[in-house]
């Protein structure tokens, strides 16, 4: 006895629902910014202004966007099979591994379209490979992939510190950090692009890697939606039961899977790096990781939902970070109080409001809501 | 017979564009067991939640012994009276049973009173309804039909005058239900009114005083159980005759398909589930497989479509072997014709967060024919799952649909559908119509005598044994992991009720 299904319609599911989350986050937001004493409507236009206002905040903001739609992606293909990445944050700091070694080899005898690409696939194996450790122990041994990634996130960070204060770090410097890369290892700006659309960029980190970012999460599309791979991946994700009736190997699709999760999010380590700062520095990553968990929640696991979720992440670092510029009261602490508040409506207490709208809309046009269980009348 | 415990008047309720109850009236008379019957969305369990305060009626009105009552949610439904079993169980697995009765009754702040309290009042409970439980076991260690029993206190610790059950033998074993019905009666006797939610006619014959219809969320009519058939009751739950007998042929019988012999299976904790089983299958029967639920059927199905390792024994699949103890996969056993309709479609068969057209290959997604290169071949994918659809007459009629959104019958019809369609040479099917309306049941035993016309071996699980009786060819009785005896289509269901609780295991066994 099925209890009955109310369904909206899909502008409301995936337009309508995570904006009003979104609308009461900055509210409640608002309220904590009104606490600390300062007007929220004018922190409201600051945040907005510094993300979006002009185009060098756009380029900042996409440029950190580029960095959440990484691993964003990452945790989304482990989420649809049923597994939880915490991990992504050390595949991409020893990612970074992988690209120091492509770039400092590379840089001064190749052009940036040879060593962007090996520098890709380096951060994307290395992902993988540290991925591959924590999926063999889940699939094999049964030890529980949320503990085995967190446990390897410090072994990354060690090792990484343990490179770059010795053999990364060039001699007779005092910085944590590999040398400069050379022009051969810097990607070419996209702020030429905001600049076409009358907007100017005085100078910022928006590189081509966040093309390479849109084409990820279109190939995670394919991937998820419309390969055979992408098919048991989610039938695992469902019931493992049914895929064991349906003959898909656990072993092989949480190793699979857990790889390709590793390289998406071993990819993150190019935009800041090659795109950015020239080098690979001590705790690059910053955190990135965890807000892959965010954006994977917000975007419902959906590319077109995860780049969306990241260019509000982007936003709010962008322009969180001006507002902590324009108003000495509040600290980037606020900001972080905000990013949470957003993750919490958005991603947590995603469903709080939608009994209430369904029934909204029930009351307004029935037929829209339907059931959607239109129980077959007999046989 | 007395004053009406409940009366609905002109109960109206929807769910958006669904009428899911339409005008319902609907008298209990106390101190009856009153049977409702309704095809799944029929509206039953709507009605019932109504009742139970789960939703509001959108009008009409509810009256308890005679007077109006408003029942917004479950605590006035108790305040009145009113106890209900789920199907699903709705206790604490790892509580006792004393804890799990005194559950949101508790009372004070310290347990130890009312837990000295409930012992008492469930000494009483037993001795006057021979509900006998043992009040410190832990509830996940007891047996599903004890576990029911534990419901059924925990309404009557409540104060419960009128009890609703729903789909109550659905877990029950034979003897299980049998029992429940003698405690129904019991509760009937001390005045009790009982309300019995079932689509098994059997039972309403059984046990019931009254019965109401229901039908696309309307109540189509109520009959004295005495003055009433089963074929006039299935009529009426369906809205036309409905065969209740299924009509075969003899068996024209070929080579043998499938042999297994000394299989033996164990459970995750270890235990024997299957031991030492031979038999097989040939080519144009259904062979049945009866048992009460447990006695090794789904680990014995489990063993030869590969799913769960055996530990010994071997099988053969047109002659050449399975390995069954070592790589049995079950993607190969399909390449090698060998179809299984699990009997779990909720867990194992079917995806239900997937578009109905996905779980149509479900096992079979590896198959050229739905491939496009490296990609799945959307188009094809969902043309096949139509002509699916039309074939085995799955409604609504929409390949897009999310599969949970569908009824049990024309889920396990997605099922059915899926593997009959691959053509293959054996077909293992575990509780075809568990849970499945009464039309489908007619369609779905039809489908597999069809396939067993066509020459196909046909290997049948299931707790139903009316099931087993009509369909099959060779009835084999499983009790405690061994096969006990092998019965012919004509015997009779005692002779089969006896064999299934091992009473002439060793007679038989020999």
């Amino acid at each position: 006895m099925s209890t009955p299904y109310a369904k909206l319609p899909a502008w409301a599911d995936y337009g309508l629902i995570p904006l009003i989350n979104l609308a009461v986050a900055f509210i409640v937001a608002g309220f904590v910014v009104l606490l600390v004493g300062e007007n929220p409507l004018r922190a409201a236009a600051i945040l907005v202004e510094g993300a979006f206002g002009r185009g060098q905040g756009i380029a900042f903001t996409l440029y950190y966007a580029t960095t959440f739609i990484f691993t964003g992606l990452s945790v989304a293909v482990a989420v649809h099979c049923g597994l939880f990445n915490i991990g992504t944050e050390g595949q991409a700091y020893i990612a970074g591994l992988g690209v120091a070694v492509v770039c400092l080899t590379f840089d001064a005898t190749l052009p940036w379209w040879l060593t962007f690409p090996l520098a890709t696939l380096a951060a994307a194996a290395m992902g993988a490979l540290w991925a591959l450790l924590p999926a063999y122990l889940q699939a094999k041994r049964g030890s529980h992939i949320v503990i085995t990634t967190i446990m390897f996130n410090f072994i990354a960070a060690s090792i990484m510190v343990y490179l770059l204060v010795g053999m990364l770090k060039p001699p007779g410097s005092m910085a944590p950090q590999t040398r400069i890369f050379l022009e051969g290892a810097q990607l070419p700006k996209l702020n030429w692009v905001i600049e076409l659309f009358g907007a100017r960029v005085r100078s910022a980190p928006l590189n081509i890697s966040f093309l390479l970012a849109l084409l990820m999460a279109f190939l995670t599309w394919v991937l998820i939606w419309r390969t055979r791979l992408g098919y048991e991946i989610r039938t695992y994700g469902h019931s493992p039961k049914a895929a064991r009736y349906a003959g898909i190997s656990e072993t092989r699709i949480i190793i699979i899977t857990m790889m390709i999760s590793g390289a998406l999010g071993g990819m993150m380590a190019l935009n800041p790096t090659m795109g950015d700062q020239h080098n690979v520095a001590i705790d690059f990553v910053s955190g990135a990781g965890f807000v892959g968990i965010a954006v994977a929640l917000m975007g419902r696991s959906h590319p077109v939902g995860i780049v969306l979720a990241a260019i509000l992440f982007g936003m709010l670092y962008q322009g969180g970070a001006e507002l902590a510029f324009e108003m000495p009261a509040i600290s980037r602490d606020m900001i972080v109080i905000i990013q949470g508040l957003v993750i919490l409506f958005a991603g947590a207490l995603e469903h709080m409001f939608r009994p209430s709208i369904q029934a909204l809309f029930a009351s307004f046009s029935p037929k829209s809501v339907g059931m959607a269980a239109t129980k077959g009348k007999g046989a | 017979m007395g004053q009406a415990a409940i009366e609905l008047i002109g109960i109206n309720k929807s769910f958006g564009a669904v009428h899911a109850n339409r005008d319902i009236n609907l008298e209990i008379p106390r101190g009856t067991i009153h049977g409702i019957v309704g095809e799944n969305g029929a509206g039953k369990s709507t009605l019932m939640s109504i009742l139970y305060g789960f939703y509001q009626a959108d009008s009409g009105e509810i009256r308890v012994n005679g007077k109006p009552a408003a029942i917004k949610t479950s605590n006035d439904a108790i305040a009145a009276g009113i106890g209900m079993v789920h199907q699903h169980f709705m206790l604490v697995e790892n509580f006792t049973v004393l804890e799990n009765i005194i559950l949101g009754a508790e009372g004070e702040a310290l347990l130890k009173t009312s837990i000295a309290k409930a012992r008492s009042e469930l000494q009483r409970l037993e001795r006057e309804y021979g509900l006998e439980v043992d009040p410190d076991a832990i509830i996940e260690e007891l047996p599903v039909g004890i576990q029911q029993r534990v419901e059924i206190l925990k309404a009557l610790y409540r104060g419960a005058e009128i009890l609703i059950l729903d789909e109550p033998t659905g877990v029950l074993t034979p003897a299980e239900a049998d029992h429940l019905f003698r405690i129904l009666k019991q509760l009937k006797e001390q005045g009790k009114t009982v309300v019995l939610i079932t689509h098994k006619l059997r039972e309403i014959m059984a046990i019931t005083d009254n019965v109401s219809v229901m039908r696309q969320g309307t109540m189509v009519a109520t009959r004295e159980t005495k003055k009433t058939t089963v074929e006039e009751l299935a009529e009426l739950m369906v809205g036309r005759r409905v065969l209740l007998r299924v009509e075969k042929g003899a068996a024209n019988t070929g080579a043998v398909k499938l042999a297994v012999s000394n299989l033996t299976v164990r459970d995750q904790r270890g235990v024997t589930m299957v031991d030492d089983v031979s038999f097989e299958v040939r080519a144009g029967e259904i062979v049945g497989i009866a048992g009460v639920a447990g006695n090794g059927q789904s680990e014995l199905i489990e063993a030869i479509s590969g799913i769960r390792r055996a530990v010994s024994g071997s099988v053969l699949l047109d002659g050449k072997p399975i390995d069954v103890t070592g790589t049995a996969d079950p993607g190969e056993l399909r390449d090698r014709g060998l179809a299984h309709v699990p009997e779990d479609r909720h867990h194992v068969g079917l995806v239900l967060a997937f578009e109905e057209n996905e779980n149509s290959i479900l096992g079979y997604h590896d198959d050229e024919r739905y491939r496009k290169g490296l990609l799945l071949d959307i188009d094809a994918i969902r043309n096949d799952a139509k002509s699916k659809i039309e074939g085995y007459d799955i409604r609504p009629p929409d390949c897009r649909l999310k599969t949970a959104n569908f009824s049990g019958g024309n889920q396990q019809k997605i099922v059915l559908a899926r593997e009959m369609e691959q053509d293959p040479g054996v077909l293992i099917v575990g509780q075809p119509t568990r849970g499945v309306d009464v039309g489908a049941i007619e369609f779905i035993h039809k489908r597999l005598i069809a396939m067993r016309d066509q020459g196909k071996a046909v290997l049948l699980i299931s707790v139903e044994l009316d099931e087993i009786r009509s369909l099959s060819d060779r009835i084999l009785v499983m009790f405690a992991g061994r096969i006990v005896g092998e019965r012919g289509p004509e015997a009779s269901e005692g002779e089969l009720g006896l064999l299934m609780a091992g009473v002439e295991q060793r007679e038989a066994a020999e």
